[in-house]
């Protein structure tokens, strides 16, 4: 198991340089300049290249691509050409305001998309299964972004009960875990578990359905294992699907949050890549996306290899 | 089951009790449109709003603007400098007297060294303290300052490069920071950013990257009469304008940057107060005026300005803003008197496209460069569809190359005869343009001198009595005279109908009824001092 990690991990390293080349190569591609996105409409062109001349966007792209690379391998980053600040640290204290949000908006949707999809597969009456299956179809098809927009009309603006913006109280500074920062999360994270509850709870009622119908369901039922039981193998079994499932969704989670960031203004990588893309902020989009790249491929192997675990059958690569 | 209800439900309302707001006696807190906290080292970017929040609340410039007054256009006044006078006989030079006793935050003292190390710090890459950042931020606002001297500890000489009878107008943009902190900082001008040092009426207690910045008031600001009424100002990025609207009505801010139209009912039903005012912001097509292109001919560009429904954007924007009458707006004093009224007249439009020989089957091609948002560019999509529908409605074939915001403004690096418009097509830009002060409203825009890159003359305008009549403005040194020949020149531009103007934007920004004694000025800037909260 452990020669299967490492030779899994190994495999990641052309596959970040080839995620850092695509990263680099489609920030470049983008209309516009970095420069022209940091000063007035009418500076001068001299100012204009002298900071083009600064920040290095005078050099041929081969040569800007390397240059990053060698700072982004020795873990520095650069420096946000909108802000002057390392973006290490841009990029880092952003990540960790996502990781909570998408912490949170996991524990909810894949609780709640387990319960409901056993449910679902279990359940005799119709109703209960249509009534699951119209929250997984709600969850996929509602944009989460207008329903953030509604949660906030609700429960901010009519009734008064929650915050609709922020990462925490006035008094505070960064997140931490008390009842006034989870405050700030609540609609946040609803809005946010949305797709993943629809993806998820569709995913784990198909896979227990279809275990369910196998054979050798039967065979424990004729052993005489109660119920309980027998939900215990089949969860076994509807393991690895889910959880394959539910690493992309949780990578998306934090990959794909800039829309309830922005709503939210919840100072997390998505905010930072909406202020960055409209800065053109190159250092910071190109940090961002790769940190967000690199994670995805992380987490990704994380699940291979616990689905590997789950179930010794499964041999990747 | 029903008492597990029943606690669930008093849980619920102790969560709902503590949700509410705890507002501090005044403390100001206000939802921008910015993304992030604007620079705060001195020169702030994200355009004027920047200079609104980070900028005239933490610093002063050697030349301040008056923003107390609500029914005249904002004029500058003396800031850190007391007066100011060209040198006689040599009027490239310029005198500066420096105010005394003026602290910064942090104790220590402005005068005659301070504006040399801060003026260094912007033009003089050689010096330690250059910071490429602040100076792209205002390079373009002082295209004529080149030299600069210390007299004594409370006079300076500064040097332009031709007579400039505005240059007072041009230092109202510069701002100047603390050079012990920046030492004190570590020379590091992103850990300034964190903990600037000015002048200002404000005072930087907290700036936390994306999320806040959190201002108090300076007791030792050297002007008592604006020496703050709050104790603090919060000021929160807050680029979604939903985001916004929810944050005002829910109490969580106090004011909020441009409310979209939209929310304007829902705002006034939940007690909030739409402020607005004129101010100098112009929403216009910039023509190119190079051979082969419709717009040389007058009669073009005149049935343009003839076909607009100016009174139908107006109501797509809310009513937040005036109909063009020209390029300032009626009532200002560089207004004058054009005789060529803009107004919506299709019929007279189609005329004088007929009279220019065009017809339904040869239509006067214009193909305008427009952006898809952008700071100060209102609605521009909705807007430039209902001018589409206009114009073609009178006989144009008008066409649009639409792009992000970024990608317009590099566009207009280039003049129309640039490679980017010329593979685009395009014959005329649409960039909003403020017209804060002379340089910004004619000479970058209309002198045959300021071709892009050095200037905004995008649709390459030249008309020699244009250029004459800025050049003899630049070198007046009577105001009286000055706003004489700004309004002949007006009348004059109108009159040639050299833009197709539509409108200008009347700034609106929500804010709570607790918020008091906020005037708002006719100017991109306003000031937050004479404000309390109730």
């Amino acid at each position: 198991m452990l020669l299967y990690a490492l030779r899994r991990l190994i495999y990641l390293v052309p596959v970040a340089f080839g995620v850092s080349l695509l990263v680099f190569a489609l920030v470049h591609l983008a209309p516009g300049d970095a420069i022209s996105a940091i000063v007035p409409p009418d500076a001068p062109q001299e100012v204009v290249d002298k900071l083009k001349e600064y920040y290095g966007f005078d050099k041929p792209l081969p040569i800007q691509y390397l240059r990053w690379l060698t700072v982004t391998l020795s873990g520095d980053f650069g420096t946000s050409i909108g802000t002057g600040r390392p973006v290490s640290e841009e990029v880092g204290g952003a990540f960790l305001n996502t990781i909570v949000l998408a912490i949170s908006s996991c524990l909810l949707a894949f609780t709640l998309a387990i319960i409901l999809g056993i449910a679902a597969a279990y359940a005799k009456s119709r109703v209960v299964d249509r009534l699951v299956t119209s929250i997984a179809l709600v969850g996929v098809s509602v944009p989460h972004f207008w329903l953030a927009i509604v949660l906030v009309i609700i429960f901010s603006v009519e009734l008064g009960w929650l915050p609709p913006m922020g990462l925490g109280p006035e008094s505070a500074t960064g997140w931490r875990l008390d009842l006034a920062h989870l405050r700030y999360m609540v609609l946040p994270t609803i809005a946010l578990s949305m797709i993943p509850l629809g993806v998820m709870t569709r995913t784990v009622r198909s896979t227990i359905k279809e275990i369910l119908n196998m054979e050798f369901v039967t065979a424990l039922q004729a052993k005489g294992m109660n119920d309980r039981q027998i939900l215990l193998h089949v969860l076994k079994n509807a393991a690895p699907t889910c959880l394959a499932v539910m690493g992309l969704q949780a990578g998306n989670l934090i990959g794909g949050s800039i829309l309830i960031e922005t709503v939210f203004s919840w100072p997390g990588t998505g905010f930072l890549l909406n202020s960055a893309i409209f800065r053109r902020d190159l250092p910071i989009l190109q940090g961002t996306t790769l940190v967000l790249a690199f994670f995805f491929m992380v987490l990704n192997l994380a699940v291979d290899v616990i689905q590997t675990m789950v179930d010794p059958r499964i041999k990747r690569g | 089951m029903f008492k597990r209800l029943r606690a669930a439900a008093a849980g619920l309302g102790l969560l709902a009790a503590s949700a509410v707001p705890a507002f501090s006696q005044g403390t100001l807190r206000i939802g921008m449109t910015a993304a992030d906290i604007p620079l705060t080292t001195g020169q702030p970017d994200q355009g004027f709003e920047g200079y609104r929040f980070a900028g005239y609340t933490i610093y002063d410039a050697l030349v301040n603007w008056d923003l107390s007054k609500a029914d005249v256009a904002a004029d500058i006044k003396p800031g850190l400098a007391t007066e100011w006078k060209p040198v006689e006989g040599d009027p490239k030079k310029w005198i500066f007297k420096l105010r005394q006793g003026v602290k910064f935050h942090d104790g220590t003292d402005f005068n005659a060294d301070v504006v040399i190390w801060n003026l260094e710090k912007l033009l003089n890459d050689k010096s330690p303290q250059f910071d490429p950042k602040q100076t792209a931020q205002v390079r373009g606002r002082i295209p004529t300052l080149i030299g600069w001297k210390k007299i004594d500890d409370y006079t300076v000489e500064l040097e332009t490069r031709v007579v400039n009878s505005l240059f007072p107008y041009d230092m109202s943009y510069v701002f100047y920071s603390s050079p012990a902190n920046w030492e004190k900082q570590g020379k590091d001008w992103s850990k300034v950013g964190l903990n600037p040092v000015g002048t200002g009426p404000f005072k930087v207690d907290r700036v936390v990257p994306r999320e806040r910045m959190d201002l108090s008031r300076f007791d030792g600001y050297w002007d008592k009469a604006r020496v703050p009424k709050l104790d603090k100002v919060i000021l929160y990025p807050m680029p979604e304008a939903a985001t916004r609207t929810a944050g005002l009505l829910s109490g969580q801010v106090d004011w909020i940057e441009v409310p979209a139209p939209d929310a304007f009912p829902r705002l006034r039903q939940g007690g909030m107060t739409i402020v607005s005012n004129k101010y100098p912001h112009n929403w216009a097509y910039q023509p190119s005026m190079v051979e082969g292109s419709p717009w040389t001919d007058i009669r073009v560009r005149k049935a343009a300005n003839l076909a607009i429904d100016r009174a139908g954007i107006k109501k797509l924007v809310g009513d937040m803003m005036i109909e063009a009458k020209g390029h300032v707006y009626p009532g200002h004093p560089w207004f004058g008197h054009p005789t060529f009224d803009i107004k919506y007249d299709p019929e007279e439009a189609k005329k004088l496209l007929k009279e220019a020989g065009y017809s339904a089957t040869k239509k006067p091609k214009i193909k305008i460069a427009i952006s898809t948002s952008g700071s100060g560019q209102m609605l521009p999509l909705p807007m430039n569809e209902y001018i589409q529908e206009n114009l073609n409605a009178v006989g144009f074939d008008c066409s649009f190359e639409v792009m992000e915001w970024n990608a317009l403004v590099t566009f207009g690096f280039q003049p129309v005869t640039g490679d980017a418009s010329t593979k685009a097509g395009t014959n005329g830009i649409n960039i909003s343009r403020a017209f804060v002060d002379p340089y910004s409203s004619f000479m970058r825009l209309m002198h045959s001198d300021y071709v892009p890159p050095k200037g905004a003359n995008w649709g390459l305008l030249k008309d020699p009595k244009v250029d004459e009549m800025i050049n003899k403005a630049h070198t007046s040194f009577d105001k009286a005279e000055q706003d004489k020949i700004f309004s002949d020149l007006h009348s004059y531009i109108v009159d040639q109908a050299y833009w197709i103007w539509v409108g200008h934007d009347l700034n609106p920004r929500a804010i709570s009824p607790k918020v008091k004694g906020f005037v708002q000025a006719q100017s991109w800037f306003q000031d937050l001092t004479p404000i309390s909260m109730q």
